[in-house]
């Protein structure tokens, strides 16, 4: 089996518990991520979702196991690893423009001033930023807009793997609905590869090709990969009413409100843990039912 | 009638009041000299005819400052030189001991700011000189350097770089991770990180850094005048108390506060140019 374009390979994070032990969030966790995928990983506070997005991102560093992108090891920050932070991590003292042209700048750094520009105009404008707007210095901007500017940003500099850590985790619901259409339509006309974070579990649903679930930490693991069976382009108020929105979205309740919690603090011993791979279609005519019984509680490595 | 004005037009009403009053209460407070007729024969005797130093009204004050400021570089000798001239002096040290510590506190302060083991390592020096005042440092400046003139400017070297290392160190080690982070994320390397993301970020508490100690080096240098002496504003205050001439001294300490005034807005602007809103 050829290796996903991005490799989780028995990821372990363990932090001194202060009683002169340790305290391990996740151990050997194992996944994979295909190019030009949008996967949401859903989990609750504590099991190491952050975690993993700052050791994707190259902000921190695991305790062992490795990441690789593209075959290579990933070791650092990279503009190779777009990130999309929670509080967007705006420079307040320059423009929206000029936030975004950082970042152009960063990533080309031969390109003209001119070209700087228009990419970035290019790109705020598809996240509905026009005109005066893009001038004003983030403190005068809502929080919805600072957001845009903040995806913007990332995707301006097209790198290899975008990583969105709960990006509309601080924001209202309407825009926040408004903010998840916006990305799905910058993200569709791109080839971008998309890890995010997220709380919402109808904003993973709207998103994600596949979301990844996690248990309850400690010993949290990536338990299932649930494939989600709605065909793009996706709307928020179509994707209702397709058969199986409510079964899918049923599973990942029951999962997080009951099994998370049945499946959390068991140790791998030495095994990698590997999610267990779920597919929910009620439109085919064999209903995949035995799928959606619960896995076996220690995924075996294929 | 007072009701029309903005808090602004109410306030300077306020302040033109309160000069004149304060003007006419001094001018009324100074009694006058009596004419030498008025005065008995033992007061003749005992030499009250004789013009007495005393605390001079306002309006000779006034008269001072207009024969000063119509004429203020004139040069007329060692001790006999312009106002503009001798706060040109006082300027010209300030500014150099002020650049000079610029140049060491804001890289320092970065680095202390920067590094846990920087700043520790730092720390009990900066503990226990900061609190030295700078005039105390005046005698071996003198001995080492052998010229009075740089002994100043080294006085208000030590004075302004205790609240720019601090504010810098400060400003720089509080600059939200977040920030940092997008740097990270965006490649760039430590100098284009510092100069891109942690300069303008830090650049508000290092500004304010810098105006305290542009005030406090206003402060020493009137000080440090009195004691090296030749030119400065410092040195003519002490120079006219000599001379028992307190109009031109009061004009001085006047001077003394405008010019301080002036350096602390161009600092107030430059503050109000690095501010950012969160």
């Amino acid at each position: 089996m050829p290796k996903p374009f991005l490799s989780i390979e028995r990821l372990t994070q363990q932090y001194p518990d202060g009683q002169g032990g340790t305290l391990t969030v996740f151990e050997n966790a194992s996944f994979g991520i295909e190019k030009g995928e949008f996967v949401c990983i859903l989990g609750h506070s504590g099991c190491g979702k952050s975690t993993i997005m700052n050791i994707l991102a190259g902000l921190a560093e695991p305790t062992s196991g490795v990441v690789k992108m593209d075959g290579f090891e990933v070791s650092g920050p990279s503009l190779d690893r777009g990130v999309v932070f929670q509080n967007y991590s705006l420079l307040p003292w320059l423009s929206a423009l000029k936030n975004v042209t950082f970042g152009i700048k960063a990533r080309y750094p031969d390109w003209s001033a001119d070209k700087v520009e228009a990419h970035a105009r290019d790109f705020l404008a598809k996240v509905g930023l026009e005109g005066d707007v893009v001038h004003r210095k983030p403190s005068q901007l809502s929080g919805g807009m600072r957001q845009r500017v903040s995806i913007a940003r990332a995707f301006a500099n097209q790198p290899k793997l975008l990583l969105l850590d709960e990006p509309f985790g601080a924001l209202d619901a309407l825009t926040r609905g408004t903010i998840q259409e916006e990305l799905l339509k910058i993200w569709s006309g791109t080839e971008q590869t998309v890890f995010m974070i997220t709380h919402d579990i109808d904003e993973a649903i709207l998103l994600a090709d596949r979301i990844l679930l996690m248990t309850n930490g400690p010993f949290a693991r990536v338990a299932e990969s649930v494939e989600i069976t709605i065909p793009r382009p996706r709307s928020r108020t179509e994707i209702v009413e397709h058969p199986n929105y409510y079964a899918i979205r049923n599973h990942l309740v029951q999962f997080l409100g009951q099994r998370s919690k049945e499946l959390a603090g068991q140790q791998s011993g030495d095994a990698e843990q590997s999610p267990d791979n779920v597919r929910i279609d009620m439109t085919s005519a064999e209903k995949v039912e035995e799928d959606i019984a619960p896995p076996p509680l220690r995924a075996v490595n294929d | 009638m007072l009701g029309n004005l903005s808090i602004n037009q109410r306030a300077a009403v306020l302040s033109v009041v309160m000069l004149v009053v304060g003007l006419l209460i001094w001018e009324a407070a100074i009694p006058a000299q009596k004419a030498a007729e008025e005065l008995t024969e033992y007061e003749r005797l005992t030499g009250g005819g004789a013009p007495k130093a005393g605390v001079p009204p306002p309006s000779q004050v006034i008269a001072k400052a207009w024969e000063q400021l119509s004429n203020p570089f004139y040069d007329a000798g060692p001790n006999d030189k312009g106002i503009g001239i001798q706060i040109g002096y006082s300027i010209y040290r300030v500014l150099t001991g002020y650049l000079m510590a610029a140049m060491v506190a804001i890289p320092l302060g970065f680095l202390i700011g920067m590094s846990q083991v920087a700043y520790k390592a730092f720390n009990p020096f900066i503990q226990v000189l900061r609190p030295i005042s700078p005039l105390a440092w005046m005698p071996l400046a003198l001995f080492i350097i052998q010229d009075s003139e740089a002994s100043a400017i080294f006085v208000i070297f030590v004075c302004s770089i205790w609240p720019m290392l601090l504010n810098t160190a400060f400003g720089v080690a509080g600059v939200r991770q977040d920030w940092v982070n997008v740097a990270r994320t965006h490649e760039l390397g430590p100098i284009k990180t510092a100069f891109t993301v942690i300069l303008p970020a830090a650049a508000p508490t290092i500004v304010t850094g810098m105006r305290i100690s542009i005030g406090i080096a206003w402060l020493v240098i009137v000080a440090a005048e009195m004691l090296v002496g030749g030119t400065g504003i410092g040195y003519y205050v002490w120079n006219e108390w000599n001379n028992l001439d307190l109009t031109s001294v009061i004009f001085s300490i006047l001077m003394i506060g405008v010019v301080g005034m002036l350096l602390d807005s161009a600092f107030g602007v430059l503050q109000r140019a690095v501010a950012y809103a969160e």
